[in-house]
């Protein structure tokens, strides 16, 4: 299972990975292949300030659907246009090319309360 | 949890594993949307060795078959099998099931894996004819082949001409050097091949016969997942989703395998027949969405305002179409192919045609 040490994670198997002022949103390898093969990405909050815990989309696979949370409180302002072409982007480089929003925080003090690599790694065993 | 023939194979082989029906059963090996692809433009093979089999025999087979199962069985010649339904004596669906007409005075009937114990509860309070039944769940494996090259990956292993065996037609003979197998021209998938019914212990002898002489096709296993979309895109239904115990037949769209016929008289059917007659006040129907989307079970069927007209009981993404297909039941009057639909997805009501299913061709060149 890979889970890069530079991210941070949720337990609903979210990554964050802050750029300067920006910050990417995706889902872990973890969740990529527990959801199987994605088929789309809906997402419904571009240009919304969200809190952290918020849906700010759902991610489909064929045999379920998942919703998408902010890991961190932010302003959505944009979203991974490739993947509504490719939505298999987040099978096969979750943390890459599939990465799914970015994101301006608002509060940067509640990155210290997201997971750890180490942290998520002991969660998803 | 109880095991398949081929359990421990499928963990072996990295399938993705998950309780069904009391089964451990693989739910995807490579991927739903590969294994979709696979069955529809080669051949790949299911582990259904949870499904379940009765045994009825004797004299009074019949007429306790006739009582208890909506379609014609005296219609049914040996060699043939017949899609059908147990009515549970209120209107609804006990289970739908294939019998087999195997020899005079023996057919065999094979039921969903979830519904073995009811379905068996339910023939014994039922057998007042007094026919013999004997219920073989346990001591039967089955695999389905299918796909357009099913055939002749199959061909290759018994001397019994396979294309000789009309759809819903079977026969038993040798196979892979082991005696006995039921070779069924049947399947879920629209995708054409056979259904091999076997004793469990001979399982991996017939497994392991079938992928070598496969490999050329490129033959796979293929997992539950798979089998849904496939079944979905055929207007198949599935119990336990778009029938039940509160389903009519024909509600269901089931009214091809209820059979008023003279001399048969069975569980229902005065019930059945005055719904034929006058109609139902709602109806399984089949939709495609016009906008992206996957309808999935549950989610709420509406009219233009978004009120409701009833619910989603499958969906997916047509793997073939890809688009969101599914089926539900809906008030009679949206029940007209060409209908607009609407499916209420958190909150957004994407829109919907209703088609009459297949939603597409079972086989893709």
């Amino acid at each position: 299972m890979n889970i890069p040490e530079n991210l941070y994670y949720t337990p609903e198997h979210e990554w964050l990975r802050v750029e300067g002022e920006t910050a990417f949103v995706g889902i872990t390898d973890f969740a990529q292949s527990e959801l199987g093969e994605i088929v789309f990405v809906d997402i419904t909050a571009v240009g919304e300030t969200l809190k952290a815990g918020a849906t700010f989309g759902s991610i489909e696979a064929v045999k379920t659907v998942s919703d998408l949370f902010m890991p961190a409180s932010g302003n959505v302002i944009e979203m991974n246009a490739k993947l509504n072409d490719h939505p298999e982007l987040v099978n096969d480089d979750p943390y890459g090319e599939g990465w799914i929003i970015k994101t301006t925080l608002t509060d940067s003090s509640e990155i210290a309360k997201l997971l750890t690599a180490e942290k998520y790694k002991a969660l998803v065993g | 949890m109880k095991s398949t023939p081929f359990t421990d194979l499928h963990i072996a082989l990295g399938a993705k594993m998950h309780e069904f029906a009391g089964y451990n059963m693989p739910i995807e090996y490579s991927g739903i949307l590969d294994e979709h692809m696979v069955v529809r433009s080669k051949v790949g093979v299911f582990d259904v060795s949870h499904m379940g089999e009765f045994w009825v025999k004797g004299k009074n087979a019949l007429p306790f078959l006739q009582k208890l199962t909506t379609n014609d069985v005296a219609s049914l010649p040996i060699g043939k099998a017949q899609y059908t339904c147990f009515p549970n004596g209120k209107g609804g669906i006990v289970d739908d099931l294939l019998v087999y007409h195997y020899h005079p005075e023996k057919y065999l009937l094979v039921v969903n894996a979830a519904n073995i114990d009811k379905d068996w509860n339910w023939c014994v309070i039922n057998n007042s004819e007094g026919a013999e039944l004997e219920n073989s769940s346990d001591r039967m494996a089955q695999l389905a082949v299918q796909g357009p090259k099913a055939v002749e990956v199959l061909q290759q292993l018994t001397e019994v001409d396979l294309s000789a065996i009309p759809y819903y037609g079977f026969q038993v003979g040798t196979f892979a050097n082991v005696p006995e197998v039921i070779l069924s021209n049947t399947g879920y998938t629209g995708a054409g091949g056979f259904e091999l019914y076997f004793y469990p212990e001979d399982g991996m002898k017939i497994w392991n016969a079938i992928f070598e002489k496969g490999k050329p096709a490129g033959i796979q296993p293929i997992g539950l997942g798979a089998r849904d979309t496939l079944r979905l895109e055929m207007g198949f239904a599935l119990y336990g989703n778009d029938i039940d115990d509160t389903t009519s037949p024909i509600e269901a769209g089931l009214g091809w395998i209820t059979k008023f016929a003279p001399d048969k008289s069975f569980i229902d059917r005065d019930l059945l027949e005055r719904q034929k007659k006058e109609g139902v006040s709602r109806r399984l129907i089949g939709f495609q969405f016009l906008e992206k989307g996957i309808p999935r079970h549950g989610y709420e069927i509406t009219d233009e305002f978004g009120g409701s007209i009833g619910k989603v009981t499958s969906g997916t993404i047509s793997p073939i179409l890809k688009v969101g297909i599914g089926m539900g039941y809906v008030a009679t009057s949206f029940a007209t192919v060409g209908s607009e639909i609407y499916i209420s997805i958190r909150g957004k009501l994407i829109p919907a045609k209703v088609v009459k299913p297949p939603f597409c061709k079972g086989v893709t060149a």
